[in-house]
């Protein structure tokens, strides 16, 4: 069934309070950032249901907007979700060597998943990181002045977690 | 050392926590302006401060803020614009993650100057960790009686909430903004009325910078006036400059307006010159949308005079031959890098970002980032540079918000200054695939010191 926990529920109702009567909209964004962390990192159709049910609006209002937003997934990502910026000041930094070095070691291109469903590499667009170039973001963080050493460190840090986790 | 308001203490071990920030002098502002100043002296002293907005506009916020239309009970409500998506743009991060009383502090004279119970602060979903620094900060300054009910037993309320946006540029555009707070897709909405007027939830609303509600601190603590004698001109005050590309020190910046550009690029206070000991080729002093400029035109003005950090400077000779100061994102290319292929990546973002309302910024943007990638993988002719120039300028001004124009002006001012570029990389075609083009003649005469 989908249905957020407790603690998260409590989270979308401090949230939901945060505007005035009748603007509970307003939550959506927040909302769909909170469904993505406790549904796996992306967005189902049912998911985005639940998500209209909560802010008691339509389907259709949760859709548009999921479809708008680069953050939202629409598909199945991998565990782990390295979003490298290839934006002029990081490409003047060398971001297209980092990017196809990650592609060849993880065996994907931009936009695949690793078929054991672990990484996902996506290219993107400028991340407010250009001075600390070139860099990705990895879930809540950013990974900055990345080199290949840093980029082999990250992965086997990513399969140690993934090991530790299961 | 030049003149600091907002990063002077952001050395002090532990700034980042209320009981070190207020022992530093923090939060003085608020007990000034609230317990001794009307909402009107407030507007009054950031209006003789001549301060204008940081995010890109440059428009002056003390007008600004008298703008907003005051309906009888009818909620008015202040939003902070830390949308921060702009290219080359990092300062506002910068702010938030190692001062984040500043900017509460500015926020709660600000919400009290407007009449603000409600003030929101939208960030760029990227920036995930952020919200976490604020609402930390928010609730010090809470626990402190600086916000909430009944700040410093004045009787003015006022809540601040983190709103996080979810990966969308124009977003930061201020009434795509609203749309977005308002759990909308982000699609600009057609002037007037202007948010003064109807902005969240059809209210009074006003949208600022981070930058330009933090300065707001210094202006009461000092006086406009005194805050006004920094700089030069109508470029008031400090100004935070996020520099990057090939510099060896590439950060964020806080210089009064009155240092020239050459200094700013060459001095180990700032930038500390090219890296790998390169030279310069050129440079966007303001952010991706605004016109990039060649060594020559950087230093000097076309008038041969020394160009500075400031606004007015900056923009000398028009689009022809100057550029804008914009958000402050310095984005620096030494002699090996290519400027096609550098447009290219712009062409891109803003084809990425375009919302898709207005028909000439929707295939316009499409149709740039198409034709430079042809002409920089080699494949362009002559007849595309003149296409280019085209589409750029049947999208600019004819669109519903200024991203249109913010992507077109990049592209034109590359053709303009580095139209030989374009034309090499037809003329070479295998060439240009295997090195960068680094022209001789746009890069600064200066001797490198190996
Ligand atoms: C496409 C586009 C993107 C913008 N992005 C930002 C931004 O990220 N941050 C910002 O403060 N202003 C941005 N602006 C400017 C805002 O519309 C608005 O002018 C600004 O927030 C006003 O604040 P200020 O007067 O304090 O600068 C953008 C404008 C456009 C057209
Ligand atoms: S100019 Fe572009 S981004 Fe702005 S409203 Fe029109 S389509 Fe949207
Ligand atoms: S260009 Fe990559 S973070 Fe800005």
């Amino acid at each position: 069934m989908i249905q957020f926990s407790e603690e998260r529920l409590t989270k979308v109702k401090e949230i939901m309070n945060r505007y005035p009567e009748g603007k509970q909209k307003s939550a959506l964004l927040p909302v769909l950032h909170i469904a993505q962390e406790e549904f796996g990192n992306w967005l189902d159709t049912p998911v985005m249901d639940y998500v209209a049910e909560l802010l008691s609006i339509e389907p259709i209002e949760v859709y548009e907007v999921a479809t708008f937003y680069s953050m939202y997934n629409l598909k199945p990502v991998g565990k782990y979700l390295f979003e490298v910026c290839q934006t002029g000041p990081c490409m003047l930094r060398g971001s297209d060597d980092i990017i196809t070095y990650i592609g060849e070691k993880l065996g994907i291109k931009p936009g695949e998943t690793t078929t054991d469903g672990m990484f996902t590499l996506k290219t993107v667009e400028c991340l407010g990181a250009c001075g600390y170039a070139p860099m990705m973001q990895l879930g809540k963080f950013f990974r900055e002045h990345l080199t290949k050493e840093k980029v082999d460190a990250i992965i086997d840090e990513c399969r140690q977690n993934a090991v530790k986790n299961n | 050392m030049g003149i600091k308001l907002l990063l002077d203490k952001a050395h002090v071990e532990g700034i980042r926590y209320f009981d070190v920030y207020r022992r530093e002098g923090g939060y003085r502002s608020v007990e000034k302006a609230l317990k001794t100043m009307s909402p009107e002296a407030i507007v009054e002293e950031v209006k003789k401060s001549g301060l204008r907005g940081r995010g890109g506009a440059g428009f002056p916020t003390g007008m600004k803020w008298s703008f907003i239309a005051k309906p009888e009970g009818v909620p008015r409500h202040l939003v902070c614009n830390a949308d921060e998506s702009e290219p080359g743009t990092f300062k506002d991060r910068y702010l938030m993650e190692f001062l984040p009383h500043v900017l509460i502090e500015g926020l709660i004279i600000s919400s009290f100057a407007l009449g603000s119970n409600a003030t929101y602060i939208y960030i760029r979903g990227e920036y995930a960790w952020i919200p976490d620094i604020l609402e930390q900060a928010i609730a010090e300054a809470k626990a402190n009686g600086f916000l909430g009910k009944n700040i410093l037993g004045t009787g003015f309320d006022c809540e601040i909430y983190v709103q996080r946006g979810a990966g969308a540029y124009i977003c930061g555009e201020e009434t795509a903004l609203i749309e977005s707070l308002e759990g909308k897709r982000g699609n600009p909405r057609i002037k007037p009325p202007f948010p003064a007027i109807q902005g969240l939830w059809m209210r009074p609303t006003v949208v600022n910078n981070v930058e330009t509600l933090a300065a707001v601190v210094p202006i009461i603590n000092m006086g406009g006036e005194e805050y006004a004698k920094i700089g030069v001109g109508k470029s008031t005050g400090t100004k935070l400059i996020s520099a990057c590309g090939n510099i060896n020190k590439p950060g964020v910046y806080e210089i009064d307006m009155t240092i020239s550009v050459e200094e700013f690029i060459y001095s180990e206070e700032y930038c500390g010159g090219i890296a790998n000991g390169k030279r310069l080729k050129a440079c966007i002093p303001g952010g991706s949308s605004v016109p990039i400029l060649p060594a020559n035109l950087l230093f000097k003005t076309a008038k041969g005079e020394t160009r500075y950090m400031n606004y007015e400077s900056l923009s000398d000779g028009g689009f022809a031959t100057g550029s804008m100061m914009g958000s402050g994102g310095f984005i620096v290319l030494d002699e090996d890098q290519c400027v096609v292929k550098h447009t290219y990546t712009l062409a891109r973002f803003y084809r990425h970002e375009s919302c898709g309302q207005c028909s000439p910024c929707r295939e316009g943007t499409g149709w740039m980032e198409k034709i430079l990638k042809k002409i920089d993988s080699g494949k362009g002719e002559m007849k595309d540079i003149d296409l280019l120039w085209d589409i750029q300028r049947r999208i600019e001004g004819n669109t519903i918000c200024p991203l249109g124009d913010a992507a077109a002006w990049p592209v034109a001012a590359a053709i303009r200054h580095f139209r030989d570029e374009f034309e090499w990389h037809v003329l070479n075609p295998e060439e240009s695939q295997k090195r960068n083009y680094g022209l001789a003649h746009y890069a600064d005469a200066r001797e490198v010191v190996a």
